[in-house]
């Protein structure tokens, strides 16, 4: 019992000793200096993060990069597209064929005809004629559907 | 930014080549390596260094290594990656496809020209802090195709390197230690002070 406290004492003890190193020392050291020359910068912040003062949890992760623990240099080419490093060319919101949809829909059925056709084809002995006559019923209507789009002329590519 | 619109394939190759050929105006004098505040007196916050030594401790340790492998040294960085070299040892043996993921390049093999645009692009878009080892004789000073028309005479014409692995192509073993060598240097960085 008397270990376990002891080890709850460490860890509190390493956790005031992480926070006092990593976050405290560093800011109150850091922030009368930099207060002066980034007074704009903080001003700006507080107005975009901090419209009401007790809203400010939700941007503390951004406090580190607004202390440049963390490094924030954007520039047009960083905040880019990354294309392999190629320069992107033409636009993403083109226009694809309107007969994409109608293939797409016939994949589809045949999608699940396969789907439907592989535990019929692992079981085929156990599951007899009941099972094939099921298996023709499907592929039947999957049938009656594929002519309807072939009639419809979905197969052209026009 | 603003988009061209590039209707065929001979405007794209007019566009590319207007600009490699301003990439070749603008690149005539080498960029100097990022090391002046090496040699100089330490000036940094006493206070800071334990979160100094935290932070650069932090960032040694998990190097990301973008790809950028245009000719042949990838091998040996394959073997370095490989199991028998290893370089997982140092915390660093995903090489990322993405810039966005990475902070360390290893700039193996020769560059042309036509190349460069790219390699330049992939550099400006990784985050910051981040580090470039220019890998074999051909990423020091175009090696032995040094007088070519096409090929760009060293790296640091177009991205600042920290450090240079010599070799044709370097050893695995040269290449660890142009790693180590660049460890050193990141565990001499100061957060608010030189080398930043």
């Amino acid at each position: 019992m008397l270990a376990d406290y002891g080890y709850i004492g460490l860890l509190l003890a390493f956790a005031i000793f992480f926070a006092v190193t990593t976050l405290l020392l560093p800011l109150s050291l850091s922030l009368p200096a930099r207060l002066v020359i980034y007074y704009r910068q903080l001003r700006q912040y507080l107005l975009m993060h901090h419209p009401i003062l007790f809203n400010f949890l939700p941007s503390l992760p951004k406090f580190p990069r607004f202390m440049q623990v963390v490094p924030y240099n954007p520039n047009p080419v960083k905040s880019s597209t990354f294309e392999c490093g190629m320069e992107t060319i033409g636009k993403a919101w083109i226009r694809f064929n309107f007969r994409y949809y109608f293939y797409a829909l016939v994949f589809i059925a045949l999608d699940v005809l396969v789907v439907f056709l592989y535990p019929w084809a692992v079981d085929l002995k156990g599951l007899g004629l009941f099972g094939l006559i099921g298996v023709l019923i499907l592929i039947f209507i999957l049938f009656i559907g594929y002519i309807y789009a072939w009639k419809k002329r979905v197969l052209e590519w026009k | 930014m603003e988009v061209e619109e590039v209707y065929s394939s001979s405007e794209l190759d007019k566009k590319e080549g207007k600009a490699i050929n301003e990439l070749i105006a603008r690149s005539q004098e080498t960029i100097p390596d990022p090391d002046e505040w090496l040699d100089e007196e330490i000036k940094r916050n006493i206070l800071l260094t334990s979160v100094d030594a935290i932070l650069d401790w932090a960032r040694r340790s998990s190097m990301w290594p973008v790809f950028c492998f245009p000719a042949c040294c990838a091998f040996e960085f394959i073997t370095t990656a490989a199991s028998r070299f290893d370089i997982s040892r140092f915390g660093m043996e995903i090489v990322r496809a993405s810039p966005r993921q990475a902070d360390l390049m290893i700039t193996a093999g020769t560059l042309t020209w036509k190349m460069a645009p790219q390699v330049k692009r992939i550099y400006d878009q990784m985050a910051e802090p981040k580090w470039v080892i220019a890998m074999g004789a051909c990423a020091i000073s175009g090696g032995i195709f040094r007088s070519s028309y096409s090929v760009v005479p060293g790296y640091n014409r177009i991205i600042p390197v920290d450090v240079y692995v010599p070799g044709c192509p370097p050893r695995p073993e040269a290449l660890l230690h142009g790693i180590r060598m660049l460890h050193k240097k990141i565990a001499k960085e100061s957060l608010f002070g030189e080398g930043k």
